[in-house]
């Protein structure tokens, strides 16, 4: 199992209730170690995917295996390798800090002994120090960010999934962040990051998958997807490289 | 997950639970408390004086258990009804459990830990008041007891599907207000069904909440209108259909994994 890729996906098909096909057979491979961006435009399907992942979201057809373990059969155990910094702010608002880390680390079966010295780094390491007995509902966009890290990385995951978590974050924030999260891949955590901020991902990421549609629309390194911008007709638009591969790949179903 | 990592788990979610139970404490044990006051005083000292004695016993000692466990019903099921419903729906920090190990079956027994725990202790804090009016004599202790843990858990259950199925807040007040509250009051707190007509007395046999209130007024009083065993068994036979219903919702996703 230790060869095993980060995450596996395969053929992973989602159809919600109402009919939206969100993910049309969905195949990609995260490996172990890597930084690795999933970009697309809104509505592109990445959320459904992270969702399936984290089995938030019940998949309609395909394989996710996580490490080697397959969601359908090994969930649980799948489910350890795991820390989701969700897209939507969830934790308690009447929580403190200190108390949902905590808490999450007991979902994990880490007893509070354990949980509590852990909390208190992560919350110190993430700027949280003098917040971590506030009130959670009176914390900053970016605090709230950085408390669900520090809550998504509690257990020590292998892998790190984080869904846009510096939207809304102030620009040197952001860059705070980038530091964190490259510091935790030198430490051999596997990253996969959806972002809006394409120069985000082509900063910090190994590897990138562009979905559009439900269906990826290129996936390599960042050096290979880069490199497609010299076959494209660039100059159209004033940006940077990945952001003008981007906007020629998603721009036609778009249209 | 090993033995030990679950019991982490659950003990969390039920502590977590607790904890916000204490601290809004006027919210969750109080109004059960000023309730009951009122019961006891209407229909207990000013009505019941005038009624005397009901089976062989002052009707305050007659209604103690019914109203004991109109409280422990209702503060059961709206407990976790409540706490899942807005961890799903308002704060969606129910996410914290879906992403974990933790298995759908711990997390019922959490969230009912949570509910068994705010009932029992409003039912203690009833029988409390109780003792401001009347004394009754607990004739089985280990009724008493039982029939307030199995009350809890089968409500706790129920609040539980309640919680997973709402989609808002109407969701979770209607089932009290138009299901239970009647099935309370017609299972039995006020009354024996010896005082019903036979087609009343035979659909009363299908509220679960009879069940109840006879087999707790049994620990009080020694007495009631069903047999023990067969309250027992109907209480054992609906814990065993609610956990089941609730280990399908959750284990399939239904109203939690979009």
């Amino acid at each position: 199992m230790t060869d095993a890729p980060a995450l596996r996906v395969e053929n992973l098909e989602k159809t919600y209730k109402e009919g939206t096909k969100a993910l049309k057979g969905v195949t990609l491979t995260v490996p172990q170690g890597d930084f690795f961006a999933l970009l697309g435009p809104n509505g592109a399907g990445k959320t459904t995917l992270i969702g399936i992942v984290t089995s938030l979201v019940m998949k309609t057809a395909g394989t996710v295996t996580v490490f080697g373990h397959d969601i359908d059969r090994e969930l649980e155990k799948a489910k350890t390798y795991i820390g989701l910094v969700g897209q939507e702010v969830n934790f308690n608002p009447f929580e403190k800090p200190l108390d949902i880390v905590v808490n999450q680390a007991g979902y994990y079966g880490i007893p509070r002994s354990i949980a509590l010295p852990r909390a208190e780094k992560l919350l110190d390491d993430l700027g949280l120090k003098d917040k971590k007995q506030a009130n959670s509902m009176q914390l900053s966009g970016g605090m709230k960010r950085r408390l669900m890290i520090a809550r998504a990385l509690i257990h020590q995951p292998k892998f790190l999934i984080l869904d846009e978590p510096t939207a809304g974050v102030d620009v040197e924030l952001r860059r705070q962040m980038w530091e964190y999260l490259e510091n935790l891949t030198k430490q051999g955590t596997t990253i996969l990051l959806t972002t809006h901020y394409l120069e985000e991902a082509e900063r910090l990421a190994k590897h990138v998958a562009i979905i559009n549609k439900g269906e990826i629309a290129a996936e390599g390194t960042m050096d290979d997807i880069l490199s497609l911008y010299e076959h494209e007709k660039h100059g159209k638009y004033n940006a940077g490289k990945l952001e003008s591969i981007f906007l020629e790949l998603t721009k036609e179903k778009n249209a | 997950m090993n033995l030990y990592e679950m019991w982490i788990s659950f003990y969390t979610i039920l502590r977590k639970d607790v904890i916000r139970q204490a601290r809004v404490w006027s919210q969750t044990f109080l109004p059960s408390v000023v309730t009951s006051v009122l019961y006891f005083l209407v229909f207990g000292s000013i009505i019941g004086e005038r009624i005397g004695d009901f089976g062989g016993v002052p009707y305050i000692h007659f209604i103690v258990p019914g109203l004991v466990m109109l409280a422990v019903v209702m503060n059961s099921y709206s407990n976790v009804a409540f706490t899942f419903f807005t961890g799903k729906f308002f704060s969606r920090n129910i996410d914290e459990i879906l992403v974990s190990p933790t298995p759908p079956w711990l997390m019922i027994a959490g969230y009912v830990g949570g509910g068994v725990v705010r009932g029992v202790v409003t039912g203690l804090l009833v029988i409390l008041v109780s003792l401001f009016f009347a004394v009754p004599a607990i004739v089985h202790w280990w009724a008493v007891v039982l029939f307030l843990i199995l009350s809890s858990v089968i409500f706790s259950l129920a609040g539980l599907i309640n919680g997973i199925y709402a989609k808002n807040f109407d969701g979770i007040s209607i089932v009290p207000t138009f299901v239970l509250t009647p099935l309370v009051y017609l299972g039995g707190v006020f009354y024996s069904i010896a005082a019903l007509p036979s087609w009343w007395q035979a659909a009363t046999y299908w509220n679960p909440i009879f069940y109840l209130i006879n087999g707790f007024r049994y620990g009080f009083l020694g007495f009631s209108d069903v047999p023990l065993g067969a309250a027992f068994a109907v209480l054992l036979a609906l814990i065993a259909a609610l956990t089941a219903v609730n280990w399908y919702l959750i284990r399939k996703g239904l109203g939690l994994r979009n």
